[in-house]
C-alpha cells in the first residue's frame, strides 16, 4: 500500500498525452487524492517528446516528485529520456507496437501492452490513450469505473456511444495489465483518499479567477507562454459581468490601454510574460508617473530574448522592480500557491486602487501551469477597496480651475476622479506636473511631487508580506525562496531535519517594497541563509542583501535548466554547501 | 449650453506662433460646443510632440501619454466608459512612424473614437528631423541629403485597413475643419482625420501656401461619392493625397462596441464589482 504516487505518461507532442494525464489526474482528483502535474513541452504544435509528471497523494502536494513510479511510454524516446527518473521497483508501461526496450541493471519492470492494437480492436486507434488508463488502474488496484464520469465530462458531447467505447477500452487495459501483474508489483496498491470534491486547476486558473472575484472588468492582453490561459479565461467569463477583452496588436498597446481603461474608472488588467514585460516598460512607467493604478501579471518563463519559452524560470525579479526609466512607486507581488494566487491576484486590483500605482502580479511557469489541487476558495475573503476614489458630487471649483488630482498629502495619495465627473476636470501626462496636473519642472514642484509619489508605499499594508514556517529560535539554516518552489523548499526541509540540522523556513510573497522588518529579524537569527531560487545570478539573494545586509551569510542554491526545482534538488545542494560552509563559491548551481 | 470658451483654459500653448496646430486646438473646441457636449463629457487623449500638448490646453478632462501609444490609451478609456466623447490626438510621427502599428489596428477594430492627426511633415519637437510624411528628396537634419524614403499615405493605408471614416483638413480652413470634427465624433466607430497643420519652423517647403496652391475639396469634385470606397481610393491616388472634405464614410458598419458579446451597455466604470455567492459557486464547481 502506498500512500503517494508519481507517475508519468509521454510521447510525441499532439498524439494525446496531455488528455491522457488530464483523464487520469481529474479521475484521481474526484476521489479525494491531491494531485500535483507538470508538463514538460516544447515550443511546437505536433512532434516533440511531451510528458506529463503527476504525483497523486493522500496529503497535499505542491512539489514535483524526486523521483518516478510508474511510467507509461508511447514511444521509445519517452523510455530513453525518463528511464532515469525510475526508482527501485517502479515499473514501465508501455506499448507493445513499438517493442518497447529498457535499460538493464536497475530493478525496474517492463510490461508491453498492445495500447494501440487493443484500441483499434475496439473501433479507434485513437482510444490507446484510454487503454493506457486502464492499465494503470490495475496496477494501481483501482476499479475502472473510478474514470466513468470523467470520460462522459470529456466525450459526452459526442455521445453515449463514444463515451461506452472509451469506457470499454479502459476496461480492456485494466484486464490485459492483470493478466500480466505479478506480485511484485502488489505494493503499488493506492492507500484510499478521503473522497473530498476539490478544484483541481493551474494557476493561470486561479489567476483569472481571482482577477474577476476583485472586480476586474476589462482585459487587453497579446498571447504568450505561458500566460495565454489568463486571457483565455476571460474571454470566456467576462462577458457574464459585462466586460471585455481585447486582444491588441501588441504587449505596448495592451498594457497602455489598461491604463486607459483604469483611467477611466474599470478595473482593468494585462498578463504577459518576459518578453511582453520588456515591452511594457515604458508604459508601466507612465501608470506610475500619472498614478493610474494597474495590474500587470507576470508569469515568468525562461529567459532571455525567448529564451526557454516553455521552461521554469525565476529570472525577471529585478527587471520587475526595476525595469522602468526614473523612479516610480511600484508593488511587486508573488504568491507562493495557487489559493494565495486567487486571493492576491484580487487584492492586487485593492492596491493598486489604494495606491495609485502599477502592481507586478509575478507568476513563475511551474505555478501558472502546474495542475493541482486545490483547497476550497472562500469568496466571502474578497474584500473591495477603492482607496481615495471620489464617489458622487463634487462641489464646484473656481472658474477654469482643474481638480486637484496630485495634491501632495501627508500619506501622498491624492484623491482621485474619473473622467466624465462634473467639477473634476483636471489634466493627466507623463510630464513632470503640479497638483492641478499641469506641466510643471520647477525644482520645488518636481521635489515635491517626486515626495510624494515616493511617499505612497512608506506604510504600505500588505496582509503577509512573508510566508513563514519558524520552528526553531535560532536556526543553523533559514531557506528563502518565492513563487513554487515552497513546495520543493517545504519537503528538503522535512529531510534536513531529520539529519538533525534545524531549518527555518521564509517564502517572499511582497518583493518590493521589501518587507524588510519582516525579513531582517529572521536573517540575524539564522546561522546560515540559503536563498533558492531559479535563475543564474541570484536575484533574490542580492535583493535580500542589499535589504538586510548580511551578505557573509547568505548563500546561493540555483537552477536554470529550465526544469522545476525537485526537493532532492534542494535538500542536496543544502547539504553540500552546510558541509563545506563558509561557501568556497557563493552558489551551488544544479 | 457650453459654448466654445467653455472649452479653453488659461494655459498658454508652447507652440510657436503660427503653428497649424492653433487651429486644430479651436477647431476641436468649436466643435465641442456645436454639438452640445460639456467639457466634463470630453476626454482628449494626446500623444508626445508639439501637437501632443494639445490634451492640456483644452478644457475638458485630458491625458498626456507616451510617444506613439495615444490610439491603446483612447479606447481604453472608451471600453471603460461608453458615454465619454473620446478625441485621440497626436502628430504624424507619433500616428504613422513609432505608433504606426497601434494605428491599423484601431482602424480595423472600429471602437467609437475619433483621431485627429496634426499631419505636418516633419518632427518639430526634436527640432527638424524627417517624418514618414515627408517627402522623397526632403532634407532636414536627420536627411541631409534629401530623404531617400517615400512618404507614405495615411488616407490609402486607412482605406485599405478598413476604415470607416476617413477625412482629411487644414489649418487654414478653420470652418471645414471644424465640421469634420463634428462629423468624426458622429460616426459610430473609429474616425481617423488627418489635418495638415504646417510647421512654420521647421518645414520650410510644406508652408500653407504650398498647400493653398495644391489642396482641393472631394466636394468640388463633380459626382464625389464618399460612401464609395473604390473612388475614394482612386481619387486619393490621383490627387497625390492632396484632397480635403470626408474622403470615405461607411455608415452600416458597427462598432466595435456595439459587436463585443455581454458588453455592458452602461459604462463600464460603473459595474457592479463583486458578485453573488451562486455565480462564485458556479465559476467554481467548473474546476471540480
Amino acid at each position: 500500500m502506498i500512500e503517494q504516487l508519481s507517475w508519468k505518461v509521454g510521447g510525441q507532442q499532439g498524439e494525446g498525452i496531455e488528455s491522457t494525464g488530464e483523464i487520469f489526474s481529474t479521475a484521481l482528483n474526484r476521489l479525494g487524492y491531491y494531485l500535483y502535474g507538470y508538463r514538460h513541452f516544447s515550443s511546437r504544435i505536433k512532434g516533440g517528446h511531451t510528458n506529463n509528471k503527476i504525483r497523486v497523494s493522500t496529503k497535499p502536494v505542491r512539489a514535483v516528485a524526486d523521483d518516478l513510479d510508474i511510467l507509461v511510454a508511447f514511444d521509445q524516446e519517452t523510455i530513453d529520456f525518463n528511464f532515469h527518473e525510475l526508482r527501485d521497483g517502479g515499473i514501465v508501461i508501455a506499448d507493445a507496437k513499438f517493442n518497447p526496450v529498457i535499460p538493464e541493471g536497475k530493478g525496474v519492470a517492463l510490461y508491453a501492452v498492445p495500447f494501440t492494437d487493443i484500441a483499434t480492436q475496439l473501433g479507434n486507434p485513437l482510444m490507446k490513450n484510454m487503454v493506457a488508463i486502464g492499465a494503470t488502474s490495475a496496477v494501481l488496484d483501482l476499479d475502472a469505473a473510478v474514470f466513468e464520469s470523467v470520460v462522459v465530462d470529456t466525450f459526452g458531447r459526442k455521445g453515449a456511444q463514444v463515451v461506452e467505447k472509451n469506457m470499454e477500452a479502459i476496461r480492456a487495459g485494466a484486464q490485459y495489465m492483470k493478466e500480466q501483474l505479478d506480485g511484485s508489483t502488489k505494493t503499488m496498491k493506492l492507500a484510499k483518499a478521503d473522497g473530498k470534491r476539490r478544484m483541481f486547476m493551474i494557476g493561470n486558473d486561479a489567476i483569472a479567477l481571482g482577477a474577476i472575484a476583485g472586480g476586474a472588468r476589462f482585459m487587453a492582453a497579446y498571447p504568450i507562454t505561458p500566460a495565454s490561459e489568463i486571457m483565455e479565461y476571460l474571454i470566456k467569463k467576462l462577458p457574464d459581468f459585462g466586460g471585455a477583452v481585447i486582444q491588441t496588436e501588441d504587449e505596448i498597446a495592451a498594457c497602455t490601454m489598461a491604463i486607459g481603461a483604469n483611467y477611466a474608472g474599470v478595473r482593468a488588467f494585462t498578463a504577459s510574460a518576459g518578453p511582453g514585460l520588456s515591452l511594457m516598460a515604458e508604459a508601466i512607467g507612465l501608470a506610475g508617473m500619472t498614478e493610474t493604478p494597474l495590474v500587470v501579471v507576470d508569469t515568468q518563463r525562461g529567459g532571455p530574448s525567448t529564451g526557454l519559452p516553455t521552461k521554469q524560470e525565476q529570472s525577471d525579479l529585478l527587471a520587475m522592480i526595476y525595469g522602468t526609466h526614473g523612479e516610480i512607486p511600484k508593488i511587486v507581488m508573488a504568491p507562493s500557491t495557487v489559493e494565495e494566487a486567487f486571493y492576491d491576484m484580487a487584492e492586487a486590483f485593492n492596491l493598486a486602487e489604494e495606491y495609485q500605482c502599477p502592481v507586478i502580479f509575478l507568476s513563475d511557469l511551474q505555478l501558472s501551469l502546474g495542475k493541482q489541487t486545490v483547497e476550497p476558495l472562500d469568496y466571502d475573503r474578497i474584500e473591495i477597496r477603492r482607496g481615495k476614489l471620489m464617489n458622487g458630487e463634487l462641489p464646484p471649483l473656481p472658474d477654469k480651475d482643474n481638480f486637484k488630482r496630485y495634491e501632495v498629502t501627508p500619506d501622498g495619495v491624492s484623491p482621485r476622479v474619473l473622467p466624465g465627473t462634473k467639477y473634476g476636470i483636471h489634466h493627466v501626462t507623463g510630464v513632470e506636473h503640479a497638483e492641478t496636473g499641469r506641466p510643471s519642472e520647477t525644482a520645488a514642484n518636481r521635489r515635491a511631487q517626486m515626495e510624494k509619489r515616493m511617499r505612497k508605499l512608506e506604510h504600505i499594508h500588505f496582509p503577509t508580506p512573508v510566508h513563514k514556517q519558524l520552528r526553531h529560535e535560532e536556526p543553523d539554516l533559514l531557506l528563502v525562496g518565492f513563487l513554487s518552489t515552497r513546495g520543493a523548499i517545504e519537503e528538503a526541509m522535512e529531510r534536513l531535519e531529520q539529519d538533525g540540522v534545524k531549518v527555518n523556513h521564509a517564502h517572499i510573497r511582497l518583493l518590493h517594497p521589501f518587507p524588510v522588518d519582516d525579513v531582517r529579524p529572521l536573517v540575524e537569527k539564522a546561522k546560515r541563509v540559503v536563498v533558492v531560487e531559479q535563475n543564474a545570478t541570484g536575484q533574490l539573494a542580492n535583493l535580500l542583501k542589499m535589504n538586510v545586509g548580511h551578505a557573509d551569510k547568505i548563500a546561493s542554491v540555483l537552477k536554470f535548466d529550465g526544469n522545476p526545482f525537485l526537493p532532492g534538488d534542494v535538500y542536496t545542494k543544502c547539504k553540500e554547501l552546510l558541509a563545506q560552509w563558509p561557501p568556497l563559491k557563493i552558489s551551488a548551481m544544479m | 449650453m457650453a459654448t466654445f470658451k467653455d472649452f479653453r483654459n488659461d494655459v498658454k500653448p508652447n507652440w510657436c506662433p503660427g503653428c497649424g496646430d492653433f487651429s486644430v486646438q479651436a477647431a476641436i473646441q468649436r466643435a465641442a460646443a456645436n454639438l452640445g457636449l460639456e467639457p466634463h463629457e470630453l476626454a482628449v487623449i494626446s500623444g508626445i510632440g508639439c501637437s501632443g500638448r494639445i490634451s492640456g490646453y483644452i478644457h475638458s478632462y485630458g491625458f498626456h501619454g507616451t510617444h506613439g501609444r495615444v490610439l491603446p490609451l483612447a479606447q481604453g478609456v472608451k471600453m471603460a466608459n461608453r458615454d465619454l466623447t473620446v478625441i485621440a490626438a497626436g502628430g504624424d510621427g507619433d500616428g504613422f512612424a513609432i505608433g504606426m502599428g497601434h494605428t491599423v489596428h484601431a482602424i480595423r477594430r472600429n471602437i467609437d473614437i475619433t483621431y485627429i492627426v496634426m499631419d505636418n511633415q516633419i518632427y518639430g519637437l526634436t527640432k527638424g528631423q524627417t517624418s514618414p510624411r515627408s517627402a522623397a528628396g526632403f532634407q532636414t537634419k536627420s536627411t541631409p541629403h534629401g530623404s531617400i524614403e517615400p512618404a507614405l499615405s495615411p488616407l490609402e493605408i486607412a482605406l485599405s485597413a478598413g476604415a470607416t471614416f476617413v477625412a482629411q483638413g487644414f489649418s487654414s480652413d478653420l470652418k471645414e475643419l471644424t465640421s469634420l470634427i463634428e462629423e468624426g465624433v458622429k460616426h459610430k466607430g473609429f474616425a481617423l482625420i488627418n489635418v495638415f497643420s504646417p510647421c512654420v519652423t521647421y518645414n520650410k517647403v510644406n508652408t500653407y501656401e504650398w498647400f493653398k496652391e495644391r489642396l482641393i475639396k472631394v466636394s468640388d469634385i463633380e459626382g464625389y461619392d464618399p460612401s464609395d470606397r473604390e473612388m475614394a481610393m482612386q481619387t486619393v491616388m490621383k490627387y497625390d493625397g492632396l484632397v480635403t472634405g470626408i474622403i470615405y464614410q461607411n455608415k452600416e458598419q458597427k462598432s466595435y462596441q456595439e459587436l463585443v458579446p455581454g458588453y455592458s451597455e452602461a459604462p463600464l466604470a460603473e459595474a457592479e464589482l463583486k458578485m453573488s455567492k451562486e455565480k462564485f459557486a458556479e465559476l467554481v464547481a467548473e474546476f471540480m
